[in-house]
């Protein structure tokens, strides 16, 4: 096998406050190869978009990342001085936000922001830069480039902010590209028009994805493979299908199973008990023995990663593994 | 069913315009003299709508943004008033009863928001939130007033031992049951949840729809459930509404609109849900965008996306009319067969 685009090691990123040590990401690993597309899922407050934050290097003291390893192509990012990681930001690995409103400059038309985020990284002309940035513009699916690249960004519908945001992150055709909830805030035909741009520049140019949402069914349609958070850990890991329908992690299991089309019409959903819990008040072991069914002493003890059945990593003592018939 | 409704709109509609102050208007007649044209921008948010609802229905009303799914929603809780139509509680309509009555009508139509965070006020304390409406009019009295309180917060799954904490002090899932325990502790009869989970995390969106679940038998409550979420809809709702800038384009009970959808706009509404069942699909998408309501198309408003528009689609806006019993949509390709 080849090295995979990114691979992510026993990665911590701390946040150290007032109040304690915020573990935000704690010993969180992965990889992802090119062409693939991750989905990294969990809910509010697991530690996803700060995962996704440290990869690109974009953690804001009191955080910083307290240990692990970052390795794209083989190169540790957590240790790369600040200049070589602002040549890879934007160029090699991207990343799109939730709102577009926050990553474009209100009072600068598209043309400057795109010709500005080209010449940054590409010896080009003025002309050139511009050329690319309609062609990039066209490519997400914005009609007649050539006008809208003229536009400010509040010219634009949310949709069509995101679409330039995305067209904004492919300008260089990055090796990796980090996608934190993009649709979230979109309507659900929008939606559908992002994810089949961000498809086809899975396939067209062996960009690799990492996809973060709190949203299952977006994942199921999307995703390779599937890296569940929960509390700063990935509690399950696996190939997109296999975790779908054999979740092993109660939290997975829990989680799949409150979705509303995975219940009876009208009958009471499935449902987690309790909320999640604060990171600063996280109880020993387990964090998330307080909530489930399986609980038991030996959960006070930390649960380190299993393969109860193969391809498949899990946090857990007592993962649901059928017993054979 | 021969239950009268609870609720029933009539030929509502909501316009939405720019009002003007005296120095406006002296300058808009000014312009006028000269001639020069003035566009008037009159947002049409709903239009000409009718809907009723039994006692003890959900209905769900889905829609994208923009659609008019909201407004509908407050000219039903009687918060804002319609521009055309009527709006009638249990047959009388609220705008010509007289100011007492009116009131009763309205606290018996109550509202959950969206934004947990947004609709409590940070300054009052849990017990002034919920206590201080079935104060104020009358329906417990200060002596009972403990009791009752802790019970409308333990109905809604909150400790009572929590009431003298502020909003903020709550997580997401807990403020919307703060929100579940206001609308309720005036005894009504109809709830609107204005995309009441849609802020909420998956766990704990499961457990607030169980609540509403529980809420409706325990309480023989009516629902009018606005959503963006299908399957949320699905999942509560007896009926829903499909809308489309303003115009309600289907309705049906909730197993025919998800079997079989008859308006091309819900058809490819449906088709882009995405599901957990589906994997590694293709999306493909509606083409274009919801047109913007200040400039609706003329004729049926999805026929610039709609992949069977004909010519009469452009000239001439379809009725709702039955295509089945109880399935009505708005749609000209009905007429053809």
């Amino acid at each position: 096998m080849t090295t995979p685009t990114l691979e992510v090691r026993n990665l911590r990123t701390h946040f150290f406050t007032r109040a304690g040590v915020v573990k935000a990401v704690d010993d969180v690993s992965f990889t992802i190869a090119s062409g693939r597309v991750l989905g990294l899922v969990g809910e509010s407050g697991s530690g996803k978009t700060v995962t996704g934050f440290s990869i690109i290097g974009l953690v804001d003291p009191p955080g910083r990342i307290a240990g692990g390893a970052i390795l794209y192509q083989g190169q540790d990012l957590a240790k790369l001085p600040e200049r070589e990681m602002r040549a890879l930001r934007g160029n090699r690995i991207a990343m799109i936000f939730q709102d577009p409103m926050m990553t474009l400059n209100p009072v600068l038309r598209i043309d400057t922001q795109m010709i500005e985020a080209v010449q940054a990284h590409a010896k080009v002309s003025h002309a050139e830069a511009r050329t690319r940035a309609r062609d990039a513009l066209g490519m997400v699916g914005i009609p007649s480039p050539d006008e809208r690249l003229q536009a400010y960004p509040h010219q634009f519908s949310g949709g069509m902010r995101q679409r330039v945001a995305i067209a904004i992150a492919l300008l260089h055709h990055p090796d990796l590209l980090i996608a934190d909830e993009p649709t979230t805030a979109l309507d659900v035909t929008i939606q559908a028009q992002i994810l089949a741009e961000v498809q086809k520049l899975a396939v067209n140019y062996g960009t690799a994805l990492i996809w973060i949402t709190h949203d299952l069914s977006v994942i199921a349609g999307l995703a390779d493979e599937i890296a569940v958070m929960y509390a700063g850990r990935i509690v399950e890991t696996g190939a997109a299908d296999a975790v779908l329908d054999r979740p092993v992690h109660p939290y997975t299991h829990g989680l799949i199973g409150s979705v509303p089309s995975r219940n009876r019409r009208g009958e009471k959903l499935r449902q987690i008990p309790g909320t999640t819990p604060s990171l600063l008040r996280l109880p020993p072991g387990c964090a998330f023995r307080t909530r489930c069914p399986r609980a038991d002493a030996a959960c006070e003890q930390e649960p380190l990663p299993s393969q109860p059945v193969p391809e498949r990593t899990v946090r857990c003592f007592h993962p649901l593994v059928a017993v054979a018939a | 069913m021969t239950t009268a409704p609870i609720i029933e709109l009539r030929g509502v509609s909501k316009r939405f315009g720019p009002t003007y102050d005296a120095a406006a208007r002296v300058a808009r007649s000014i312009a006028r003299q000269f001639g020069t044209a003035q566009k008037n921008e009159v947002v049409h948010a709903v239009d000409n709508v009718d809907l009723s609802v039994t006692r003890g229905e959900v209905v769900g009303l889905v829609g994208e943004s923009g659609c008019g799914k909201s407004t509908l929603g407050r000219m039903v809780a009687g918060i804002m008033p319609p521009s055309d139509g009527e709006v009638r509680f249990k047959g009388d309509d609220i705008v010509e009863l007289p100011p007492d009555r009116a009131r009763d009508a309205k606290l018996k139509v109550q509202m959950i928001f969206q934004d947990p965070y947004a609709s409590l006020n940070p300054r009052l304390r849990v017990e002034d939130i919920v206590g201080e409406a079935p104060l104020v009019h009358g329906l417990v009295k200060r002596a009972d007033f403990d009791t009752y309180l802790d019970a409308q917060l333990r109905r809604a799954g909150l400790d009572p031992g929590y009431r003298r904490r502020y909003p903020h002090q709550f997580s997401g899932g807990q403020r919307q049951r703060i929100g579940i325990a206001r609308a309720l502790a005036v005894q009504p009869e109809f709830l609107v949840c204005d995309e009441a989970v849609a802020a909420l995390d998956v766990s704990i969106q499961a457990q607030i729809l169980n609540l509403f679940m529980d809420l409706r038998r325990e309480l023989d409550l009516t629902y009018l459930f606005i959503s963006h979420d299908l399957g949320v809809v699905e999942h509560l709702s007896d009926r829903v509404l499909i809308m489309y800038l303003g115009r309600i384009v289907e309705s049906a009970p909730a197993e025919e609109v998800f079997a079989r959808p008859n308006h091309p706009y819900t058809q490819a509404l449906l088709a882009e849900v995405p599901r957990i069942e589906a994997r590694k699909r293709r999306f493909t998408a509606i083409k274009g965008e919801i047109p913007s309501p200040l400039a609706a198309p003329p004729g049926c408003h999805f026929h610039p996306r709609c992949p069977h528009a004909m010519p009469r689609c452009s000239q001439e806006a379809p009725r709702l009319r039955e295509i089945a019993p109880g399935h009505r949509s708005a749609c000209h390709l009905n007429d053809r067969s």
